[in-house]
């Protein structure tokens, strides 16, 4: 039995039938991290002791007979933008380099209590920025698939993780896609929540009205179990739902349907796909393979209809003009005077004006100076109407279209990535066919939905030898509908 | 488009100390970006609210009391400089 493999229930078992111990699991993954990341870059941090002692509260907890919650002494691994209390969190930026986290974020002080152990801190482009996980000032991570090509990003490095059996699920961050797409680069299964399902406490924000925190895993089970024990509304973070409202939701729509989703309540599910998101710039592998997914559940008896989001050619300048001056704004507190220091000890600086300046222009890399530039001239004055608020009326009006669309279809289903994973330093130099690979994914944080990234196969083999590459489907559905999409994804692998 | 004068002011503003060599790259990277988003011009967006909220949640009061952080040693430790308990930065205005 490779314990590597093993699912979260699968671990609940062989720790309360005693097979193997808390203490056995964590040490198999910490010598699994320090054989593969040299080649792999996953991991920024990994937290040793603190994974070692957690798995020995677990060990001692079974054998004192005490009964564990499912996720107990579970090896996982957090983005290096959410914080874990007295570990370094570095947002893979140099001005966050000597930063350790003060306190718990929200989602990580709920894994805690469930009894998680948290192996370390997974890589990422410098403060999520980015579609590679190149932009991490401290290396690019590489696909575990194939070390030549990227992970994706910016989550790469907990896809990576994941997909590398070097943990049993991992923490992203999703403000475009950083969460779907980097898993289907990877093959592996990523869950961004609806916005405010899950509390941002803790987050080092990127763009506040997008951003959302979710699970990566194996399996969609996994995913599911992780996402029921991180969301919930949180006082410290007031963009989060009640978790009330979200059970009503799903009460109201228990009675309207039946319970749990079966193989019979996809005969009466209607599935639209968009047609705006098969034209011109998709990868022709990359097509083929999701419309044999989406046949595969028409098998199965879904009713598929072909729809329209007519605003979709926005959705991605409007996603620019919209995140970059939110990342302006909150980028605005790296000013290393609360944290951080200027490393040329040798500048004379006078003012304060000329220490931000050199502090922040050596601190943030050049995509991250890039969209904060960006962000502070849509905001400058004479511009703001022109762009950010031009981009917020834009933003009504592809919401406008999700919610005409799903007043006919229960889920949308649509390719991630219009790419295959890329090579590294194939797109690094030109920002802008970097950010065509989000296309399709921004449009879900514009509204807000939730969405799943679920690996369904693989592209034909490229010509220079070598496996596939992996493509993922992705499942949209309504505000709170999680477990709606989950339990439509899990049928997939079962079919 | 945007010219290096611009992009000079830009940077100010954002408090960013830019090299020669990438104002050039800075203003070539961000016209074809600006020209990028140029697209968002041919919307009809008259009448149209505009959304910052994904579903329009409203403010959220609480109670008007103080709370102490109970960690502000921690979070002090972190500063590169502090004397007596404040953190401390270079001098605000120009002595000359």
């Amino acid at each position: 039995m490779e314990l590597t493999n093993l699912t979260i229930a699968q671990i609940h078992q062989g720790l309360i039938k005693k097979d193997f111990s808390a203490s056995e699991l964590c040490k198999t993954f910490l010598d699994k991290i320090k054989e593969k990341n040299k080649e792999i870059f996953a991991f920024l941090q990994v937290c040793e002791d603190l994974a070692l002692s957690k798995a020995k509260e677990i060990d001692d907890m079974i054998l004192a007979g005490y009964e564990i919650p499912l996720l107990a002494g579970v090896p996982s691994a957090i983005k290096d933008n959410i914080l874990v209390e007295n570990i370094p969190c570095t947002a893979g930026s140099k001005i966050l380099e000597d930063y350790i986290a003060p306190y718990d974020a929200r989602v990580v002080k709920k894994l805690k209590d469930q009894g998680v152990v948290i192996l370390g801190k997974t890589n990422l482009d410098e403060f999520a920025m980015g579609s590679s996980t190149e932009n991490s000032a401290f290396g690019p991570t590489r696909n575990p698939l194939d070390l030549t090509r990227v992970p994706g990003g910016s989550s790469g490095g907990s896809a990576a993780a994941v997909a590398a059996r070097l943990s049993v699920f991992t923490l992203g961050s999703d403000t475009g896609g950083s969460i779907r797409q980097p898993s289907s680069f990877c093959g592996v299964v990523g869950l961004k929540p609806t916005y405010g399902a899950v509390s941002r406490y803790g987050l080092i924000a990127f763009a506040s009205s997008l951003d959302q925190i979710g699970p990566i895993a194996k399996t969609v089970e996994d995913c599911q179990i992780v996402f029921n024990a991180i969301k919930g509304k949180d006082e410290m973070d007031s963009t989060s739902v009640e978790v009330s409202k979200i059970e009503n939701y799903r009460s109201k729509r228990r009675a309207s349907s039946s319970p749990p989703l079966r193989r019979s309540v996809i005969e009466n599910l209607c599935i639209g796909v968009p047609k705006e998101y098969f034209v011109k710039g998709i990868n022709p592998e990359v097509e083929r393979v999701i419309k044999l997914a989406i046949k595969k559940y028409e098998e199965m008896g879904a009713y598929i209809k072909e729809i329209s989001l007519p605003h979709t050619e926005y959705a991605l300048p409007c996603y620019a003009v919209i995140s970059c001056p939110e990342a302006s704004a909150n980028l605005a507190r790296y000013d290393a005077i609360k944290y951080g220091e200027i490393k040329n000890k040798k500048l004379k600086i006078k003012s304060l004006f000329d220490y931000y300046l050199i502090a922040r222009g050596e601190g943030f890399g050049a995509e991250v100076r890039r969209r904060i530039m960006l962000g502070t001239y849509a905001l400058s004055a004479g511009y703001y109407e022109a762009y950010y608020l031009r981009a917020q009326k834009i933003r009504t009006l592809i919401k406008n279209d999700f919610e005409r669309a799903f007043k006919e279809v229960d889920l949308i289903f649509a390719p991630v990535s219009p790419f295959l994973p890329f090579k590294i330093g194939e797109r690094i130099n030109d920002p802008l066919s970097m950010y065509l690979s989000d296309i399709y994914t921004v449009s879900v944080n514009l509204v807000g939905f939730p969405a799943l990234s679920l690996p369904i196969g693989k592209a034909a083999p490229l010509q220079n030898g070598g496996d596939g590459l992996p493509v993922g489907l992705q499942i949209i559905g309504k505000p709170f509908e999680e477990d709606k999409i989950l339990e439509i994804g899990k049928l997939y692998a079962s079919n | 488009m945007i010219t290096k004068k611009e992009l000079r002011r830009i940077a100010k503003l954002a408090r960013l100390s830019i090299t020669k060599d990438e104002e050039e790259r800075f203003t070539k990277e961000l016209s074809s970006i600006l020209n990028y988003v140029e697209k968002l011009k041919e919307a009809d967006v008259s009448g149209v609210e505009p959304t910052s909220h994904p579903f329009g949640v409203e403010n959220v009061m609480r109670s008007d009391k103080n709370k102490k952080f109970a960690k502000s040693k921690k979070l002090l430790e972190l500063a590169p400089e502090t004397k007596d308990g404040y953190l401390k930065v270079k001098s605000i205005f120009e002595i000359n």
